[in-house]
């Protein structure tokens, strides 16, 4: 078991925003978080990389309790990649694949050829090696994607923890970046990722974890979370789950007889 | 730029050995390189008497430049670090309210007529203590992104700084303390003495240490707080770390040299158009480009006129075209 959850609360102090939580994943496992806006998902990941404290349970990682880890350690086992982001300064691709070294770099050291080849050969595993010199803030929108996650790779982690991996990115890319998320759980790593797009807990998730605004978890292999009903309870749109090509796609209904006047829950 | 940084440094170094030898030359009393050669060989003959070029040499211009070096290359560094800790291009060394407290400082003790050494202590405390209050204030404001606080809290305080040293010179003697008040305001290393030189570089070089030991994780301090955490780095421990040693060499650098801009904000975006963002090939180039500009300033200041001119007029006369050429000429973007 990678990566665990007993009970855990998560939210602020004086805010909880949901309790009870119980997660188990094992290598291979693809777990797809899924809610609406100010749902909770940004506070869950939050808590399940160590930057804030759970209000209550545990969380495991590696068969360790995370509180009897170090930040060092922690990194050494779980590896986050956040949303695409506009870097104030010109890294080079490698440089910014570098920086996941840095829990495996002495305090005071600066990356090794073991690091550099690490970083390479997690640029290569994502087919991004041409673009190793190039500045990180002039590729496009996908590369910088894959560039973050070559910097996760470069960690070594057992566990990847991405945020919104396919927001701002064009069709062709989302799908590629949910085949590097299949393959890389394929190959031994724990993954949890979120989306606003339910269907990509279709396309190879192991387990799927739908946050309500008021705090209700619905937790279970996808085809039980991502149904119509629930998807209906959480995001208040009409929904059909439907079977194409033997995969189960998620259809919006925008004719008579879905809600008639759309409402926008606040946020 | 097809030459490597390290190459780009060593160009860089020896171009400042030779822009170094020629302020030496340079001044009201001109020397020729035969004299200049004559002064500095002189160093290993104790017990010659010394003649006049190797008096103007190592009593006058020596010590000045040495200063103009120190003070240049210890803005530059420090401007390098806040401007990658702070993930912003448009921070300079005195944006934690150093230069405003130790103006206050400095002016405080003109006003009650202290010596010198002690001006230059209360200008050395005062820029410590505006940064401290202002990390003291920022840490407890928990609700807010850390670095957009200690940039606020720094600002607010050099802003209540600057009305102290408004207030002192509405207050001072007209004739017998606003020049000097005025003086130092406007920074020069004219004055500057050898034994200033000793008891700057000093804590100059304890400032760098850190900068240097962390210069491949200081490249980790330009991601977002959580990122960088979750990277396995001590964010909190390390900003401290980074604000304690710049301040010291700012604060050690404006005691001797009042307060001279420009320099600790545009030297590393000079050094970073040629380098680009690795902390650890930037660091250098910036402080040898930073020693080279105040070089190349004071001398101006100290021949170009039969008066001394401010160095801070100076720093932009020269400094802005010679950034506006590298900004046109360099391969990569602004930042």
């Amino acid at each position: 078991m990678i990566l665990e959850a007993r009970a855990l609360a998560f939210g602020y102090p004086g805010r909880r925003i949901a309790q009870g939580l119980e997660l188990a994943l094992r290598a291979g496992e693809v777990l797809c978080v899924l809610g609406p806006n100010g749902g909770g998902k940004t506070t869950l990941f939050r808590t399940l990389l160590g930057l804030q404290p759970a209000l209550a349970g545990e969380l495991v990682l590696g068969g360790k309790p995370f509180a009897a880890l170090s930040r060092r350690e922690v990194a050494h086992r779980l590896a986050y990649v956040p949303q695409d982001h506009a870097p104030e300064y010109a890294f080079t691709v490698r440089e910014v694949a570098l920086m996941g070294r840095a829990a495996r770099v002495g305090l005071f050291g600066a990356p090794d050829a073991r690091d550099v080849a690490a970083a390479d050969a997690a640029l290569a595993a994502l087919g991004i090696a041409p673009l190793a010199e190039r500045p990180y803030t002039e590729v496009s929108g996908g590369e910088r994607q894959l560039a973050l996650l070559a910097r996760a790779l470069a960690q070594e982690p057992l566990a990847l923890v991405l945020d919104e991996p396919t927001a701002n990115l064009d069709f062709g890319n989302q799908v590629r970046v949910l085949r590097y998320i299949r393959q890389l759980a394929d190959r031994g790593l724990a993954v949890v990722f979120s989306t606003h797009h339910p269907d990509e807990a279709f396309h190879g998730a192991s387990h799927a974890l739908l946050l309500a605004r008021d705090g209700t978890l619905r937790y279970g292999a996808p085809e039980i979370v991502i149904t119509a009903e629930n998807l209906q309870a959480v995001y208040g749109v009409g929904v059909k789950v439907a079977r194409v090509n033997g995969t189960l796609v998620c259809v919006p209904e925008f004719q008579e007889g879905a809600a008639a006047e759309p409402r926008f829950p606040r946020s | 730029m097809t030459r490597s940084p390290r190459a780009t440094t060593f160009l860089a170094g020896i171009a400042l050995a030779a822009l170094a030898a020629i302020a030496l030359t340079l001044g009201e009393v001109p020397l020729s390189p035969r004299e200049l050669l004559g002064a500095l060989a002189s160093l290993f003959e104790p017990g010659e008497t010394a003649d006049q070029a190797t008096q103007i040499v190592w009593q006058i211009r020596a010590p000045r430049i040495a200063a103009a070096l120190l003070v240049g290359a210890a803005l530059a560094a420090a401007g390098t670090a806040y401007q990658g800790m702070f993930r912003n291009a448009l921070v300079s060394p005195d944006i934690l309210g150093v230069s405003a407290g130790a103006a206050a400082g400095a002016v405080l003790a003109i006003f009650f007529s202290q010596d010198a050494l002690t001006i230059q202590i209360a200008a050395f405390i005062g820029g410590l203590a505006a940064v401290a209050l202002a990390y003291a204030v920022a840490s407890a404001a928990r609700r807010h992104d850390p670095g957009l606080a200690l940039v606020l809290s720094g600002v607010v305080i050099g802003s209540l700084l600057g009305a102290v040293v408004a207030l002192v010179k509405t207050l001072a003697d007209p004739l017998n303390q606003l020049p000097p008040i005025t003086f130092w305001l406007l920074g020069s290393l004219a004055s500057v003495a050898p034994l200033d030189l000793a008891l700057a570089l000093p804590l100059v070089a304890v400032g760098l240490i850190p900068l240097w030991l962390l210069r491949w994780r200081m490249n980790l301090l330009a991601l977002d707080d959580d990122e960088a955490r979750s990277l396995g780095v001590p964010v909190t421990a390390m900003r401290l770390a980074v604000v304690s040693a710049a301040t010291l060499m700012t604060a050690a650098c404006v005691a001797i040299s009042g307060v001279i801009g420009w320099v600790g904000l545009l030297i590393p975006h000079a050094a970073r158009l040629v380098a680009g963002p690795e902390f650890s090939r930037l660091l250098p180039l910036a402080m040898l480009f930073g020693a080279a500009f105040l070089l190349v300033v004071d001398t101006v200041c100290r021949t170009a006129t039969s008066i001394e001119l401010p160095p801070g007029v100076v720093t932009a006369l020269v400094g802005t075209p010679a950034f506006l050429v590298l900004l046109l000429r360099a391969r990569r973007g602004w930042t």
